[in-house]
């Protein structure tokens, strides 16, 4: 099981580890800085971005137990003259979604305003994926709900082809390449937009995909938490069909696949969509073991009256063992459950607004 | 030569001393301290070079007219000064 987790929050960066069966805070990084995106590689490298209100969105990188160093950010090329009339900023906002590449040195950085950026050299240097974000749908991508840019905060590359490259972006669907990010193409299928106008309620692009996760051992299955609803495919994203078992809402922002059980996944569902709220004050995960037949919902060791927290799309996650997972909310809750789900403990603290978590190995 | 001195809320990140440097405009004067110190325009300026939107200059005291070129003219002897604009909580 993974012993470390790091949580990015609205106030810097806290490192957890598990110890005589508790897990407690060891080390606290940027603290006051607010943290966008995580990455724990399994070499021991951990990639924080920060989003500097002031000065900018940054990146940092550390070796294990080493000092951090500040790498170069993802730049946007200067925008043409032919690109004068794009809705979307061409500077970087911030840094969404940091995945690894599936070969030694690369890294996929998912951005608002919708940029896609790839480095294979750790960090050191970027490139911008100008095939995607030349395309002119592109412009089309509406913005996240209470942001002024699109973003990509889903990259899921096939554990068995580093070449297959499929990303999820708020406000535009499911877009796929087979050749590493040469080329581009919008595939997702079955879903539905509850709030378009009708005629484009089904259109691929207007589709508000919250989350995207997929089984690592059996990558062709996607778990998809949308705006309106939970989705699976058994095709790699490219056909959906809605899981309606879902309980007790289906609006949401996270999800988790087991990294090998093709039938297991978990949610956090909220009330949609313009509260936001768990449904009844009470926090609850909830869990399938069917493929979304059926639903189990969680709550041993959450908060059952009062609670107003809301999980964001980054922060639930499972580790390699399927049995350990995290969450953490808009309050700053964070539960720990090395049973599944089934129960949840609370470390000893008092969080600000969680963004992230992601476990590491080491 | 212009003086560039910036706000002590950003030595948080990394160093900024306050530097005599040469240059006709602001932008010059902002392009010879990134000369020095490369790590520091991401800071203050976003992609496409222009002034990050919660990050203000002055020049002598009075705000900058140009914030996307940063075309404002500098004397030898004025005083260039760079800080944030805070927001949030």
């Amino acid at each position: 099981m993974a012993d470390c987790l790091h949580v990015g929050t609205r106030k810097g960066l806290f490192e957890l580890r598990q110890r005589k069966g508790a897990w407690e805070i060891v080390d606290t990084h940027f603290l006051g800085d607010p943290v966008s995106a995580l990455l724990a590689e399994a070499d021991g490298s951990v990639y924080a971005a920060l989003d500097l209100g002031h000065f900018g969105a940054k990146l940092w990188r550390r070796d294990g137990s080493s000092a951090w160093r500040e790498l170069p950010v993802p730049v946007f090329p200067p925008k043409p003259a032919d690109a004068l009339d794009d809705p979307h900023p061409w500077s970087l906002g911030k840094i969404w979604s940091l995945e690894p590449g599936g070969v030694p040195g690369r890294l996929w950085a998912g951005t608002m305003p919708g940029g896609l950026f790839r480095s294979d050299d750790g960090g050191a240097s970027w490139a911008l994926n100008d095939a995607l974000w030349r395309m002119p749908e592109r412009r089309q991508w509406m913005s996240v709900a209470g942001g002024e840019q699109p973003g990509i905060h889903s990259v899921l590359v096939d554990p068995r082809d580093p070449a297959d490259v499929r990303v999820g972006v708020s406000t535009a669907g499911l877009w796929a390449s087979g050749d590493a990010g040469a080329s581009w193409r919008i595939i997702n299928r079955g879903m539905y937009n509850e709030y378009m106008p009708p005629e484009r309620r089904e259109d691929p692009i207007a589709q508000d995909v919250h989350r995207l996760a997929r089984c690592a051992a059996r990558p062709e299955i996607m778990w998809c938490q949308h705006h309106n609803g939970v989705f699976r495919s058994q095709d790699a994203g490219a056909n959906w069909r809605e899981v309606t078992a879902i309980r007790p809402s289906k609006f949401g922002f996270a999800v988790a696949a087991h990294p090998r059980d093709p039938l297991v996944a978990w949610f956090v569902p909220a009330i949609k969509d313009e509260r936001r709220i768990p449904v009844d004050g009470k926090v609850v995960v909830a869990r399938t073991r069917d493929g979304g037949e059926s639903f189990e919902v969680l709550s041993k060791g959450l908060p059952q009256r009062h609670a107003y927290d809301l999980v964001w799309r980054h922060a639930l996650a499972v580790d390699a063992s399927g049995e350990r997972l995290a969450f953490g909310s808009t309050s700053g809750g964070l539960w720990i459950s090395e049973d599944g789900g089934e129960s949840w403990t609370m470390p000893e603290a008092r969080l600000p607004p969680i963004a992230v978590v992601r476990f590491a190995a080491a | 030569m212009p003086t560039v001195a910036f706000t002590t809320a950003l030595q948080r990140f990394l160093a900024a001393p306050t530097t005599q440097v040469q240059g006709a405009t602001v932008a010059e004067a902002l392009a010879a301290v990134f000369a020095a110190r490369p790590g520091l325009r991401g800071y203050l300026l976003d992609d496409q070079g222009a002034l990050r939107r919660h990050i203000a200059v002055y020049v002598n005291g009075r705000p900058v007219g140009d914030r996307g070129r940063l075309s404002d003219e500098v004397g030898p002897r004025d005083e260039i000064y760079v800080f944030q604009a805070l927001t949030g909580g």
